[in-house]
């Protein structure tokens, strides 16, 4: 076994870190769960955790890995959200059992909001840079626009959907499901911790088998230079295309389960300021390291809890945020010293192993 | 309200669009950046003038050069502190290091003017016209914000074509390598881009609370997009692109507005937005740019 983890490739062995970090944070959660330590208010928040770790994966995949900015995320979860609930709804009658229920609304949830990122995606993927950003974000707040006057009711008869009243659904008795601005209500709270853990789990294996892949080389060859990479025969369209829609796919997920946590949730929940703070998971954790959304996602997830006394400046510190590290990463002192600081790190240990070792393990610097 | 109303305050909403369009177009023909936080130095101009008029009691004159003042600063520290040493970095890092900035005056202002919603008393005080037994009713303010309109129009085309500094600015957009050989000090110019689109952007925050009377920490952001939209539409880079892109998204917001669906007139400008940017993505009046290997 050590064998072959000596053998695995530099990428090998860092996933398998990721995939271990993981593993030993939710074993760690579910010990102190069974003792009791977690506080009512942090227990409240494993499922927000492990659905803003997925959305923050998911949207490095396509800032970080396809290096397009996407600023409508959040519209992708909410139709996730949304899909979801109306499914576990509608599914009430077929399956009885609420885990296999969520998880069917889930993949319903993801299916259509990876419909949505491909219908989005068919115009948004003509576009680069500041142009596609702004479109993604228009997308975004149309789904939120519709979202807000959207109404879903089940009865006998089957679903019924409306733009305009919950009158106009003409419903035989039955129960609304979607009300328009007040967002889906009476909602069966199906989501648990496990299966949260669960998904985040399937979200790294995706998005990390993916970026190993041949596909996933050249996604990020279109990312650093497109035209050399157009000239290479890589279909760039595709390769944006498939980012951003498995992006969507896992955000939808990821939406269907955030919603299931709560007894009910309102379609402006799902706006600007929850794409921009998964923005900001992202960009802490570093663009393009997916290890480092994960970190980032959690910890900016707990920290507000913890850090109550200056709950008012929460969002003053996410902005700062966003321009400190992008300052930062682009000063070139900086940079210089940070480089030095890790040749020399890197020196000391190294002294005592074989001598040939050291500049294989280094050298993943830009 | 009769269709002639609606062709006013189309206009109206649109000439508020082009000025704030001004800034984004300028600013992008230079920097060849989205100044995501145009939108919200339109929110401080109309806080400034707000405290001015409201707390201090000064006359609108005084408040709104207090905003115009106050704005251009605001514009200039934003392009010193956080874009100028971002010049060489990727547009993805400039984009959001200018959504940053755009957070932090959201957030700045909802710390010092809090959340709740302040009714903004107009800078002009007077009475409506009436038109055509009520046919057609004319806001002073609409009547101003075109006037202002088009004086910063004609203002603006003068100082780009006859002074020095409106031809360096044209010079540093077609080419920043040339212009400096040239010369020309081209931080400078971008600096006096940020501080002319501030200033604008203060009196389009003045103009919009004007007409539209709550002012809040997100008061600027969904016109900032619109006006960008605008921008987009008309061409980027264009003075008289920005104008016919912000009268064509202003009538059309109205319109949508007041013939096809209240609440879905924010996606049906939207719309507008991609398809224009699919359609014709370098604008009405835009050149088209060949990207070189």
């Amino acid at each position: 076994m050590i064998e072959r983890i000596k053998k695995m490739g530099r990428a090998s062995k860092s996933d398998l870190i990721t995939y271990a970090l993981v593993a030993a944070a939710f074993i760690i959660v579910q010990l102190l769960l069974m003792n009791g330590v977690i506080t009512s208010s942090l227990r409240g928040q494993l499922v927000p955790i492990c659905v803003y770790i997925v959305m923050a994966m998911s949207l490095n995949l396509v800032v970080g890995i396809s290096g397009e900015l996407s600023l409508g995320h959040a519209g992708f979860m909410s139709i996730g959200a949304f899909a979801g609930v109306v499914a576990a709804s509608a599914l009430t009658g077929f399956i009885g059992a609420p885990i296999p229920r969520l998880l069917a609304s889930m993949l319903i949830g993801g299916i259509l909001a990876g419909a949505a990122g491909f219908l989005i995606g068919i115009p948004v993927m003509r576009l680069q840079g500041d142009y596609l950003a702004i479109v993604t974000l228009a997308f975004g707040e149309i789904i939120k626009n519709i979202l807000n006057n959207l109404y879903v009711g089940i009865d006998g008869a089957g679903i019924h959907i409306s733009f305009t009243s919950v009158g106009a659904l003409a419903m035989d008795g039955g129960k609304v499901i979607i009300n328009g601005p007040q967002g889906a209500v009476d909602i069966e709270k199906l989501s648990t911790f496990a299966i949260g853990f669960a998904l985040v789990v399937f979200a790294l294996a995706v998005i990390l088998n993916l970026v190993r892949s041949r596909s996933g080389r050249a996604i990020m060859a279109v990312r650093d230079n497109r035209i050399a990479a157009e000239s290479v025969g890589i279909n760039t369209t595709k390769y944006r295309m498939m980012a951003f829609v498995v992006s969507a796919f896992l955000a939808g997920m990821a939406g269907a389960l955030y919603a299931m946590n709560y007894s009910s949730i309102v379609p402006k929940k799902f706006d600007f300021n929850t794409s921009i703070l998964v923005l900001v998971f992202v960009v802490l954790g570093g663009m393009g390291n997916i290890r480092g959304s994960i970190i980032s996602a959690t910890v900016l997830t707990i920290l507000p809890e913890a850090l109550r006394p200056i709950a008012d400046y929460r969002m003053l510190l996410y902005a700062i945020v966003l321009i400190a590290v992008m300052l930062v990463s682009n000063s070139t002192h900086l940079r210089m010293l940070i480089d030095s600081l890790k040749a020399r790190l890197r020196r000391d240990p190294d002294d005592d192993g074989p001598a040939g070792e050291a500049p294989e393990g280094g050298e993943n610097v830009g | 309200m009769g269709f002639l109303s609606n062709v006013v305050n189309g206009i109206s909403l649109g000439s508020v669009y082009a000025i704030i369009a001004l800034g984004y177009t300028m600013v992008y023909g230079i920097a060849k950046m989205l100044n995501f936080a145009h939108g919200d130095v339109i929110m401080v101009g109309g806080y400034l003038s707000f405290i001015s008029m409201v707390y201090l009691g000064l006359h609108p004159v005084f408040a709104v050069l207090i905003a115009i003042c106050g704005c251009t600063v605001l514009g200039i520290l934003i392009e010193r502190l956080a874009y100028k040493p971002l010049r060489e970095a990727s547009s993805l890092d400039v984009l959001i290091t200018a959504i940053g900035v755009s957070y932090l005056l959201q957030n700045l202002a909802l710390l010092i003017w809090k959340s709740d919603p302040k009714v903004y008393p107009s800078v002009i005080q007077a009475e409506p016209l009436r038109f055509f037994e009520g046919q057609l009713i004319i806001s002073p303010v609409s009547l101003v914000t075109v006037l202002v309109n088009i004086l910063i129009m004609v203002g603006l085309t003068l100082f780009t074509t006859r002074t020095r500094m409106g031809k360096a600015m044209r010079a540093c957009s077609e080419d920043k390598g040339a212009a400096q050989l040239m010369g020309i000090d081209v931080d400078k110019t971008i600096s006096l881009t940020f501080a002319i689109g501030s200033g604008l952007a203060a009196i389009a925050g003045v103009l919009l609370c004007s007409a539209y009377p709550t002012l809040m920490p997100t008061t600027g952001s969904m016109p900032g997009i619109k006006a960008f939209t605008a921008a987009v539409v008309g061409g980027i880079g264009s003075i008289p692109g920005a104008l016919l892109g912000g009268l064509l998204l202003g009538v059309a917001e109205i319109f949508a507005k007041a013939y096809i669906s209240t609440q879905f007139s924010d996606a049906i400008v939207f719309a507008v937005l991609i398809i224009v940017l699919l359609v014709r993505p370098s604008g009405l009046l835009g050149k088209p740019v060949n990207v070189k290997v």
